[in-house]
């Protein structure tokens, strides 16, 4: 792909934003009998990619240009790039087909790609990882099959003619990434805040365009899944922790457990 | 049925809203009252002109657009908040909406679209109150201007206003014609706010005494014709009562919902005392009148939002909705017991927020008159 901050001044950019509809997480997970997640639930759109969305349109209102959602998922998945239209995005792709149910990664890797590049986007937004899978594995796969590099676990977005700089969040502060666009970033929540939709945008998000795609207009196959789940199992419960009396020496034995558990 | 998926996206949006950014600070702002910045955000996100034409910076929604509004305001419990938003909205502006020119709109209605004005509507009078036409605040023709002189009382967001819209009477005595709509504006010499008001409930608004006192206002902030106050009145009021109405049984709601919920959960004698059958039945009649009367107001409300003018419906669903949004806050307070008298129970505010709706924007006894009245009795 060729480096495209489109327009003369630099300034004027195209944008896609993948988003994912998933189970609310306000309410417990559940699975079916072969492990996958279990659908016929209230949905919502993943509140990663409400961020995802958001850095969007406030690129977009700096820079001028267009952004575009692209969501893999049931019929019912037009809500949630619908309820991004209503946010502010321009259009939207809905990539639907039965023979993408139970999809793994790289699948959904693959069909956003196919239905990505012929927009030729100069950024693709992806959150860190979604709220139900959470493998935080489709960006980077993404970005591969995208051919585009990828700064990830962004929380602060710069761009500057067809340089892209961000702040990426680390355990202990952040680091400064650089990289030419088109590039993929993968977002954290804490990027920006989501805005609440008017009812004008609400409105206006009716006429907007939701194209519908399938495997075959995307020229790919199913193929061999790349990730089963062979099986769930809990996590341990927390066993009940020590308790050390106090009969004067509590502070060393305290001490003494901290440095075996090397912690101190 | 009366709600599209516009509707509901928008409750969504607003429900969002209100949790995270309103209702945290709901314990504070009912020991201080709002601060007017919520205003600005409100104005911001564009819920003060639901109903407004897009060229006027609103919305360009339906009339369910501003019934969801309330409902959501009213299901969050914002109570006296909840009160000034329809206030702006539904009451203060409309009229300068409707009666008021091209000039008068942008002045007064845009910005309160944007939550940069607040605005308030000034009818009753510390000796007039039911008795609209029996108000003495005189607004007397000299020349370019109204010299204004009168006292309004119970002014909700009087203190923090803007801007008021005053019902006047001319100094000629000419029944029904003899009044007029002025937008007076705060920092008019001789407009003064006297003292805010402490009471029962609504707590998060202030309620005012204002003066007016040789107060000149410019001709130019008279709304309508000359001598058609009266007229527009009456016309603010169905969409007053409107609005009263579809608050009012929407926050009987979620009383409901919470007190049922309060009663399967409670134990008393080895069972929840929803089990008890006074009390299974007093929840059921709950229940059954909200549903009942919530029915009875979306149907008016489609009325009011296709252009009719159903005075006996608008009275009728106003009478019944805040009269029985009274009685489940009193039966939630029976069925919670102690716990129900309790601040920290929303019950508690609910009771002292409802009673305000059999009072204002019309008493049960005038809505009764004017019902009687359609009746040709
Ligand atoms: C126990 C379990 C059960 C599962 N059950 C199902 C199931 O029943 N059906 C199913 O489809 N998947 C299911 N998955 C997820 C599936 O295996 C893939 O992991 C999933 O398709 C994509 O990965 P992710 O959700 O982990 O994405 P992540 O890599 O965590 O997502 C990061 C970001 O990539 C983008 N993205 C990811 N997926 C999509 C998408 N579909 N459309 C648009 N953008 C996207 C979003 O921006 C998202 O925020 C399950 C996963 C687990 C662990
Ligand atoms: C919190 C609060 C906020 C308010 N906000 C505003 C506001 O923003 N703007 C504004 O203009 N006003 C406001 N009001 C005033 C409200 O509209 C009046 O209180 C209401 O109209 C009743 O008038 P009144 O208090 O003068 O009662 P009165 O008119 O004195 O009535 C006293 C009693 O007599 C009854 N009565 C009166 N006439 C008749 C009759 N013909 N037949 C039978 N019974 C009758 C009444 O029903 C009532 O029970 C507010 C009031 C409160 C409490």
């Amino acid at each position: 792909m060729t480096i495209s901050w489109r327009s003369d001044n630099g300034c004027l950019v195209k944008i896609v934003v993948t988003v994912k509809q998933v189970p609310d997480p306000n309410s417990a997970t559940l699975l079916e009998s072969d492990n996958t997640l279990a659908r016929d639930r209230e949905v919502v759109l993943d509140p990663g990619d409400e961020c995802g969305i958001e850095e969007g349109l406030q690129l977009k209102e700096a820079h001028g240009g267009e952004v575009i959602l692209v969501s893999m998922g049931p019929e019912r998945a037009k809500d949630a790039i619908r309820k991004g239209l209503s946010m502010g995005a321009d259009r939207g792709v809905l990539i639907s087909d039965v023979q993408l149910a139970g999809a793994d990664a790289l699948l959904t890797a693959r069909a956003l790609a196919a239905a990505i590049k012929p927009e030729q986007p100069d950024l693709v937004i992806c959150a860190t990882e979604s709220y139900d899978g959470s493998t935080g594995m489709v960006p980077p796969m993404l970005a591969e099959l995208l051919g585009l590099p990828q700064l990830t676990i962004a929380k602060k977005v710069e761009v500057d003619g067809s340089t892209i700089k961000v702040h990426r969040q680390t355990a202990d502060g952040y680091q400064v990434v650089e990289a030419s666009t088109p590039a993929l970033i993968s977002v954290t929540a804490g990027i920006a805040e989501p805005r609440y939709a008017s009812l004008k945008g609400i409105m206006a998000a009716r006429s907007k365009e939701i194209k519908q795609v399938g495997l075959s207009d995307l020229g790919i196959e199913r193929g061999e899944p790349g990730e089963t789940i062979e099986g769930i199992a809990d996590a341990e419960a927390r066993k009940a922790g020590a308790i050390i009396e106090d009969d004067g020496t509590a502070v060393d034995r305290i001490i003494q457990v901290l440095a075996q558990a090397k912690v101190v | 049925m009366y709600f599209t998926d516009a509707h509901e996206e928008l409750r969504l949006h607003i429900r969002k809203f209100l949790a995270s950014e309103v209702q945290p600070h709901l314990e504070e702002w009912e020991e201080k009252t709002f601060p007017d910045s919520i205003f600005k955000r409100f104005g911001e996100l564009g819920f003060l002109g639901l109903r407004y034409p897009p060229e006027y910076g609103g919305q360009g929604g339906d009339y369910f657009s501003a019934v969801v509004l309330s409902e959501e305001m009213a299901r969050a419990g914002l109570g006296g908040l909840g009160m000034a938003v329809d206030v702006q909205t539904e009451m203060a502006t409309p009229p300068v909406f409707k009666f008021g020119t091209e000039e008068q709109k942008r002045k007064w209605v845009v910005p309160a679209i944007r939550g940069e004005h607040i605005a308030a509507l000034a009818i009753t009078e510390p000796d007039a109150g039911s008795d609209v036409a029996g108000i003495t605040t005189v607004a007397k023709r000299d020349g370019d201007h109204f010299v204004v002189n009168g006292r309004k009382i119970f002014i909700t967001s009087g203190a923090r206003c803007q801007w008021a819209l005053v019902v006047t009477k001319s100094d000629r005595e000419r029944g029904h014609k003899g009044y007029n709509l002025l937008v007076i504006e705060k920092g008019t010499p001789g407009f003064q706010v006297t003292r805010t008001l402490k009471k029962l409930g609504m707590h998060s608004s202030d309620t005012a005494e204002l003066l007016f006192e040789d107060c000149r206002v410019p001709v130019a902030n008279l709304i309508g014709e000359e001598g058609d106050g009266f007229k527009n009145l009456m016309w603010e009021l169905q969409g007053e009562r409107m609005i009263a109405a579809a608050g009012a049984i929407a926050g009987a709601a979620r009383i409901f919902e919470y007190t049922m919920d309060y009663a399967q959960n409670r134990q008393a004698f080895g069972q929840p005392i929803s089990q008890f059958q006074v009390i299974k039945h007093r929840l059921v009649d709950m229940g059954t009148k909200i549903a009942a009367v919530q029915a009875f107001v979306y149907q008016t409300a489609a009325q009011w939002d296709k252009g009719e003018y159903p005075v006996r419906e608008i009275s009728q669903a106003k009478l019944l909705a805040t009269q029985v949004a009274c009685e489940v806050a009193d039966d939630a307070i029976q069925i919670l017991g102690g716990h129900g008298y309790m601040h920290e129970f929303p019950v508690e505010r609910a009771w002292r927020n409802a009673r305000l709706g059999r009072i204002g924007a019309g008493s049960d006894e005038i809505m009764k008159e004017i019902i009687a009245k359609t009746y040709g009795l």
